[in-house]
């Protein structure tokens, strides 16, 4: 067992873990310490000096994170004394702060509300000068805008550029009182996880751009869930805006932020998942629609009897079924139930779209942007049963072999284009089940209507093989339901 | 919504409360003793004694309505110089409102210094209870409800809901702008 060292802090005995410093053993066992400059993966560079503590026989405050206990040794953060060094070093951080939290939106979740109104705000200004003036609103890339006056000079976010990304387009200008963080000439903040700057920045010095002036940060609702993004299967918490739907454009889904998940994504997302959300609530279907021969809208019940029978009709040998990477663990099950043990269908198609196959890199973007092929592979699609490629599919259709297309959340018409509604036209049957239309949901005999991941809860399980749970943040639009019980439901009169 | 019935238990009367009797002198009593306090006062008042002043009846509607000075009617706007509202769209007020009738969306204002402003701000005068709370809440003085505009009426529910250009204007007279 590794060793470890006990000391107190406020009256508590802590064992600290070999190489761990006082804050970072506080942290881990839930106590408080102010801090801003450490970040657990970024390092801890003492600037901020907000976490100051007293150590006994000490001549003098000294910075929590850059100390290393020694066995027995007796440390204060919340005493008098090392709070009123705390309060200073806040109330320095203030000299020059626009104080700007009517119009900020890091307001209800900034490091430095939070800290003031936890007991080491000053509440009185002891400053006679007039504040600096720096750049406010500067846009910094595609994603992120900086405000210089909010800025606290922790320097997370230049250590995030030049630690993570890797791409170091940020640095510190000027010293002293006129420091500020910029660009570097001639660059722009566009890496591929740029977003996590905000993130990592305590303050509203950093913001996003998509999420400005769109809701209050009290407004939202935080759900667990996992990025659908890629196969990497970040752990994200989906930001929810219901309570006042004339808020941010009226749309559900207001951001996503990381959640810590160090065998997976550490602290971060990427820019893809992060922003990629914005069409969530477009394009949307809630009602089970019979759109041919006539046009109808149906109860689950007829539509479960007309789908169930017309899948029966012909061979199953001519019907061929496409799922996609979207379905979570619980959809394979069903979907496996209802086409391979019912059905015994032989054409599957669940190979990616050509935009599902994007960019990777070292740090989370993988690939595969489909985020749980990985539970098909469970059971047996990818590994016991093979999937069609969308041109071999095509040409089965045109020598007239498959008379009937089971298409769940994939738009054929968008990879075939032009060709795929002549196609699709000389299908005997074709059922579309998907959350949105698509192309492919005009030209459908029926129309299901199925949930999103917000709306539904699952599992996905990522490229490592890990299955990871999200919950459900959403009601279901209309008759919206998730595709396991559609597909439960066509089972069962089968 | 399902309404569900249930029986209210009503008290038992005795002899006194069915004769009606006790009650209709009670009230003659408290009509009395206002008209001969207020009847009191006026005359002392008239022979120089300096006690509180009697109550007077005001003919409203035909004589306009005294509010105190701290009265709360309906909600003013304030504005810049530029003509904009002087509300940031904090949404400070929309957070405190205990009757949830502030609707406010906001949008990128052309100065710097300004930053943010309202876009829309709407408030449902059919639901607000005047509580103040807004007025309180509001870090830069930017909602007030001292234009005494009590009389407050719309023949739709929509028409109680004021908005940006109508909550501007200072101490109209009479019912809601169209
Ligand atoms: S950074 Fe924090 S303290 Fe500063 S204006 Fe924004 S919310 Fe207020
Ligand atoms: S912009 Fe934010 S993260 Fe960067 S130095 Fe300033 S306060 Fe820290
Ligand atoms: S007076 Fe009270 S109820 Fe009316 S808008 Fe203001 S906070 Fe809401
Ligand atoms: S509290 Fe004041 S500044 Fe904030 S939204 Fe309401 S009226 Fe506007
Ligand atoms: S966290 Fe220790 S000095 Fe900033």
């Amino acid at each position: 067992m590794a060793k470890t060292i006990k000391f107190t802090l406020d009256g508590r005995v802590i064992e600290a873990r070999e190489g761990e410093t006082v804050l970072q053993a506080a942290t881990r066992l839930g106590l408080l310490i102010p801090h801003y400059c450490w970040h657990p993966a970024l390092g801890n560079p003492g600037n901020c000096r907000m976490c100051n503590v007293e150590v006994e026989g000490a001549p003098k405050a000294l910075v929590s994170c850059r100390l290393y206990p020694k066995e027995g040794m007796v440390a204060r953060s919340a005493a008098p004394a090392p709070r009123r060094w705390q309060s200073a070093a806040l109330e320095f951080h203030l000299v020059d702060h626009p104080l700007d939290c009517p119009v900020c939106d890091q307001s209800g979740e900034c490091g430095l509300q939070d800290y003031y109104m936890n007991s080491i705000g000053r509440y009185r200004s002891s400053m006679r000068d007039n504040k600096w003036h720096m750049g406010k609103r500067m846009v910094l890339g595609p994603h992120i805008m900086l405000d210089q006056e909010r800025c606290i000079m922790c320097t997370r976010c230049t250590r995030f550029v030049d630690l993570i990304s890797k791409s170091h387009e940020l640095g510190i200008f000027g010293r002293g009182h006129s420091q500020v963080i910029d660009l570097v000439p001639g660059r722009v903040l566009d890496n591929p996880y740029s977003g996590c700057v905000a993130d990592v920045c305590p303050v509203g010095a950093l913001t996003d751009r998509d999420f400005r002036f769109q809701v209050r940060v009290w407004y939202l609702d935080w759900t667990d869930s996992i990025c659908p993004g890629c196969s990497r299967g970040c752990n994200i918490s989906a930001h929810t805006s219901t309570r006042r739907p004339w808020q941010n454009k009226g749309l559900r889904l207001a951001r996503v932020k990381p959640r810590y998940k160090p065998e997976v994504n550490g602290h971060w997302i990427c820019d893809e998942g992060r922003y990629g959300f914005l069409n969530y609530d477009s394009d949307r279907l809630g009602k089970v629609m019979r759109l041919k021969p006539s046009a109808e809208e149906l109860s689950w019940e007829a539509a479960a009897a007309e789908v169930s029978s017309a899948l029966r009709r012909k061979p199953a040998e001519g019907l061929a079924v496409m799922a996609s990477g979207r379905l979570s663990n619980e959809d394979w099950q069903a979907f496996q139930k209802l086409f391979l043990e019912k059905l015994n269908v032989r054409r599957f198609l669940f190979a990616p779209e050509p935009d599902q196959v994007g960019a990777e890199d070292e740090l989370l973007r993988r690939r595969d942007k489909a985020p749980n092929l990985e539970g098909g592979k469970a059971v047996g699609f990818g590994t016991r049963i093979a999937s069609m490629s969308w041109d071999s599919l095509a040409a089965d259709i045109e020598a007239g072999k498959v008379w009937g297309l089971y298409a769940v959340d994939r738009d054929p018409v968008k990879v075939w284009d032009q060709r795929g509604h002549e196609l699709l036209e000389r299908l005997d049957l074709l059922v579309y089940q998907g959350p949105r239309k698509g192309l492919t949901g005009e030209l459908a005999h029926y129309r299901l209507p199925a949930t999103d991941w917000l709306e539904e809860k699952g599992h996905f399980t990522n490229f490592q093989g890990l299955v990871q749970p999200y919950r459900q943040a959403l009601k279901p639009l209309g008759a919206a339901k998730p595709d396991w019980a559609i597909f439960e439901g066509l089972a069962a009169r089968l | 919504m399902a309404m569900l019935p249930f029986s209210v238990i009503r008290p038992r009367q005795g002899f006194v409360e069915r004769t009606y009797l006790w009650e209709a002198l009670h009230g003659l009593i408290v009509t009395f003793r206002h008209l001969f306090l207020n009847l009191g006062r006026h005359l002392l008042r008239l022979l120089g004694a300096r006690v509180a002043p009697g109550a007077v009846t005001i003919q409203y509607p035909e004589q306009p309505a005294v509010l105190g000075r701290r009265a709360r009617a309906r909600h003013f706007l304030l504005r810049r110089a530029d003509g904009f509202p002087r509300c940031t769209s904090c949404l400070l007020c929309e957070t405190i409102c205990p009757a949830k009738c502030i609707h406010i969306t906001a949008e990128e204002s052309p100065d710097v210094m300004v930053e943010k402003r309202a876009k829309s701000f709407d408030i449902d005068l059919g639901l607000c209870v005047f509580c103040g709370h807004c007025v309180e809440a509001c870090p830069c003085d930017a909602i007030h409800m001292d234009v005494d505009q009590v009389e407050l009426s719309s023949y739709t529910r929509s028409g109680m809901i004021w908005s940006l250009p109508a909550l501007m204007r200072g101490k109209p007279q009479g019912g809601a702008p169209s």
